[in-house]
């Protein structure tokens, strides 16, 4: 269990055969007896979502402290970050999963039209088959999990990559989570670059991918080879609008927290602040008391400030500070991999630290005139996969809003669209396609395939439809077609 | 090729400009489309005549009638479509505005085919318009009088930047597919949507591919033969075969295979006569290269009925093939054409079996008296989509979603499913800059008691009646002053 790239199924090798002539990929066999579990129809039942659902939750709460341990040991992520992030919003999913399934799964009866009001037609939600997840670094567990869930949920059988980054996280959950779903029908497979790669030339009927949009990229195009549908959870600069008519210090904590959580490390995380200069005089110092507020004078001795994932990171974020000028923070440990909470002032869109995400514990302050430049500026550059405005007028929330555009939006706080379930969670354009949480995952790795079961009687209906055609039929069509104004479909 | 930048970097500058984005102008753009299939009814229906040898009436069922009920569904939903869907929201959330908003992609790229050039162009179109985008149209080379019709008459009535027209072939196509869309929808073959899924990967476009593959149809021993035959006859054989959900072959016990060929023999002498060349509402194969490959299908094989062929009018007669191996060549490809293979199955497990061991088709088909025996099938293979104890027809109901799975496709549309395949569901959280004292939970230093809140907030319990927004203003107080004391 120790070697990376190999297939933990606990068998040797690869299954004979099933490549037929094609160089052996080690994951051929995996697949295919996942396949096979897959025909088996095993997870099909409601029943047996339920229970794998509910061993999901047992992991949950039997390995909480395994779980903050390992993150811990990965990422120095805080206890309550932790708590809150892997396995609160973990919880809240596998409830609204175990609320809601027989509901979800229900066939989904639809407004029929005049000719098929005697008929039976409905939605049938079919699982898709054998589903791959890929997951990434910055929430290990959450952001493998709920995709998880919805895949278990919606009847599929899963196979699980976790990051390669997190090592403690990676092999928590090639280990431990295995004891607690059927073998058969749930791999987790650990895998560096290329194994991923030689993974991903297998057929799936669904990926699930959350990274960065080069990989995003990647992952699109080995699916296009198998026509695999995707959801593709990626990443951008989420911009921050913050008005001159607005509470200061309740907006700099709020912009505070989502920016210094896991040290940076969010999809959602604010990345940098439009602002008039009159708020930046106003907003640093404000910033300044907030990051004192919740870790201290010495953000490197609060328990509630993580560090970067790796050095390879670390030192990618080191090289933005030469942004702007440093208001607040800068300071480094290359050992601990500790980067301050920082906010750069005065950066210019030719900075490094605007060229790519930042995805570290660096807030950017870049100054616009008034609202009207700072949509422009948003507009001008990729979409990301969230926009905040901060303002005690909500019409300037709103007009942020509606003449932005992004995965999604919240105003006057950060980070919080994520928790609610109702929501759906995704990107557009390059931060990302497909959306999930709450039932849209279940959704998400459903096909949803239109059925109409017709009556073998009132064949004379049907008569219109068929040939010989002559003008009377053509004019009954006709009169039928033209009754329809309103929006009905109507008989053929 | 500067041609295709061109006019994709116009659509974007009109997108950009905002002016597809208000109901009224989208409103306006579909009452256009209507008067045109309205005013060029008779051009459009020559037209397909002209690709296809479609007589009037099925270029107006097939193609014009469908279209029409879109744009007058899209007309009369659209407000209440576009309209922000507001969500349920959790105890945190309570006192916030919280709504999914329905907003256009951008640049949407629409790709036809040539089966049903016109609905499978437009369509689309009326969705992708619909959901307030800018929509570069690409009708298929192959119906070439369709293709230029619709490059002549669409720019008469729609905005012609933002809706611009694409003529050509494969270069053509491929230099289109390097330039960024923001949605692809293609009608084709797999081989071709693997090419556009590749050209979108590089872009992270995301794709609608309506594809093909065999669309199986199964024939219980308990059902009206009769009823059943003059039903499959009327769709495999409609636009002679070249229907993406036709039912591509039959699997039924082999004591009926003769009944089931006497009457679909009998139905086919009373849909097109006794010389179904000379019937004028007989189509034929949109050109010689499809007219050799269907050709080529029938090597070696028993034709238990039809099988004459006239290659200068690429007319191919209603063909049957019976006790047809699994093996064979017309079993490998979608047939796309009018020859319709029987073959054996001694029930329906077998049925099921053989279905599951193949690609996933488009639609599915089965006929039976026995509502346990289509559960049963439906319930245990996968399609696209069904109709039970009939053909085609749940393509004509708007409020199913239209679309394949694995091999014949994914995503969907029709109806409102069309206005939300090209519209982006943006999740929006509106709170407020007051109640800083619920948020106290969050921020660090954190404690125990912190901790506790927290999970109050947001644990989301089994539902078991909810709280008052007096409650919660309460617990917020509450909550602050307890952390503020301790």
């Amino acid at each position: 269990m120790e070697h990376t790239g190999q297939p933990m199924d606990g068998e040797a090798g690869t299954a004979a055969g099933d490549d037929g002539g094609m160089s052996e990929n080690p994951y051929a066999g995996l697949v295919s007896r996942l396949r096979e579990a897959w025909l088996s129809r095993r997870t099909r039942s409601l029943e047996y979502r339920m229970a794998q659902l509910e061993a999901l939750g047992r992991f949950l709460e039997e390995k909480k402290e395994d779980i903050l341990e390992a993150t811990a040991l990965d990422m120095r992520k805080p206890p309550f970050e932790a708590e809150f992030s892997e396995v609160l919003l973990c919880k809240n999913e596998l409830n609204e999963a175990l609320n809601n399934l027989p509901r979800w799964m229900k066939d989904k009866h639809v407004d029929k039209n005049l000719a098929t009001q005697l008929d039976s037609a409905f939605i049938r939600k079919d699982p898709y088959g054998v589903v791959l997840i890929i997951g990434p670094w910055n929430y290990p567990i959450y952001l493998l999990l709920v995709p998880l869930i919805g895949a278990i949920a919606a009847g599929n059988c899963v196979i699980i990559k976790p990051s390669e980054l997190t090592k403690n996280s990676e092999k928590l959950m090639e280990e431990v989570l295995p004891k607690y779903l059927d073998k058969d029908c749930f791999a987790v497979v650990t895998a560096g670059v290329e194994e991923t790669t030689r993974l991903l030339e297998n057929k799936f009927d669904y990926i699930f991918f959350t990274g960065s949009p080069s990989v995003g990229r990647i992952v699109m195009s080995a699916a296009a080879k198998h026509l695999t549908p995707v959801t593709l959870e990626l990443g951008g600069k989420n911009p921050c609008y913050v008005s001159d008519t607005c509470d200061v210090q309740n907006v700099a904590r709020r912009l505070a927290w989502g920016r210094f959580f896991n040290a940076g490390q969010t999809c959602v995380a604010p990345d940098y602040v439009l602002c008039s200069v009159e708020m930046q005089e106003r907003l640093v110092p404000a910033l300044r008391e907030a990051i004192t507020e919740f870790y201290g004078p010495e953000p490197r001795n609060s328990p509630d400030f993580a560090r970067i994932v790796g050095d390879k990171q670390f030192q990618r974020v080191r090289a933005l500070l030469s942004s702007g000028r440093v208001a607040i923070g800068g300071q480094t440990d290359e050992k601990e991999r500790y980067v301050a909470p920082t906010v750069l002032v005065d950066v210019k869109p030719s900075d490094p630290a605007m060229q790519e995400e930042i995805f570290g514990p660096l807030l950017l302050i870049i100054t616009v005139a008034n609202m009207d430049e700072a949509v422009d500026f948003i507009n001008s550059r990729e979409r990301p996969l969230v926009v905040y405005a901060f303002s005690s007028d909500s019409e300037e929330v709103n007009q942020v809003l509606e003449r932005t555009s992004s995965g999604g939006f919240c105003g006057n706080d950060t980070l919080m669209h994520v928790t609610l379930t109702s929501l759906p969670f995704g990107g557009i354009g390059s931060s990302g396609l497909g959306m999930y949480h709450g039932q849209f995952t279940f959704d998400t790795f459903t096909h949803h395939r239109g059925c109409l079961q017709r009556a073998t009687g009132l064949e004379p209906i049907n008569t219109l439809r068929y040939p010989p055609y002559s003008t009377h039929k053509m004019g009954l069509v006709r009169t039928a077609t033209s009754i329809k104004r309103r929006g009905e479909c109507l008989l053929l | 090729m500067r041609r295709m930048e061109e006019v994709v970097g116009r659509a974007r500058a009109a997108f950009n400009s905002g002016r597809s984005r208000p109901l009224e102008f989208r409103l306006q753009q579909l009452r256009n489309l209507e008067r045109m299939v309205q005013e060029k009814e008779r051009e459009i229906v020559a037209a397909i005549g002209a690709d296809l040898h479609k007589c009037g009436h099925n270029a107006y069922s097939h193609e014009i009638m469908g279209v029409l009920g879109e744009l007058a569904l899209a007309m009369d939903k659209l407000p209440s479509w576009a309209a922000p869907r507001p969500v349920r929201r959790n105890l945190l959330t309570l006192r916030d505005e919280a709504y999914i908003n329905p907003e256009p992609l951008g640049v949407v790229l629409v790709m036809g085919a040539w089966n049903y050039p016109f609905v499978l162009v437009v369509q689309p179109l009326i969705g992708a318009i619909a959901a307030g985008n800018a929509v570069v149209v690409k009708p298929s080379e192959v119906s070439e009088h369709t293709s230029q019709l619709i490059a002549d008459i669409l720019p008469q009535y729609l905005d012609q930047e933002l809706y611009p027209v694409v003529t050509g072939g494969v270069p053509e196509t491929t230099e289109l597919l390097t330039q960024r869309f923001d949605h692809i929808i293609y009608t084709g073959s797999s081989a071709v949507g693997k090419i556009v899924m590749a050209a979108a990967a590089k872009h992270l476009t995301p794709v609608t591919l309506e594809l093909g593959g065999k669309s199986p149809c199964y024939i219980d021993t308990d059902c009206d033969l009769a009823v059943a035959c003059r039903r499959i006859t009327w769709g495999k054989y409609m636009n002679c075969g070249q229907t993406c959900i036709a039912p591509d072959y039959i699997l039924c016990h082999p004591s009926i295979q003769s009944q089931v060929v006497e009457n679909i023999k009998a139905t086919l002498r009373e849909f097109y006569g006794e010389d179904v060349k000379k019937c004028p509402d007989y189509e034929r194969i949109i050109n010689k290269r499809h007219f050799k490959r269907i050709m080529s299908l029938l090597e070696g094989q028993k034709i238990a009925y039809g099988g004459e062929t006239d290659e200068a009018s690429c007319f191919i007669a209603p063909t049957i093939l019976t006790d047809v191996s699994a093996e064979s060549k017309v079993m490998e490809e979608e047939i796309f054409g009018p020859v319709l293979p029987i073959l054996s199955v001694k029930n329906v497990d077998e049925a099921i079996e053989f279905i599951n061991r193949r690609e996933k088709p488009l639609a599915l088909y089965v006929f039976s008296n026995d509502k346990k025996v289509i559960k049963r099938v439906i319930s245990e293979t996968s399609s696209g989509g069904v109709t039970g104890n009939d053909v085609i027809m749940h393509f004509f109901l708007a409020t199913l979603p239209f679309g394949g799975v694995g091999n014949s496709g994914m995503g969907a549309y029709h109806g409102k499913h069309s206005f939300d395949t090209f519209s982006h569901h943006r999740s929006c959280l509106i709170k407020d800059l007051k109640m800083e004292s619920t948020n106290a939970v969050r921020y660090p230093p954190i404690t125990d008691k912190k901790l506790g809140w927290a999970k109050f907030f947001l644990l989301k319990r089994f539902n078991k009646g909810r709280m008052g927004l007096i409650v919660l203003t309460l617990l917020g107080i509450v909550a602050a002053v307890v952390i503020k004391v301790s």
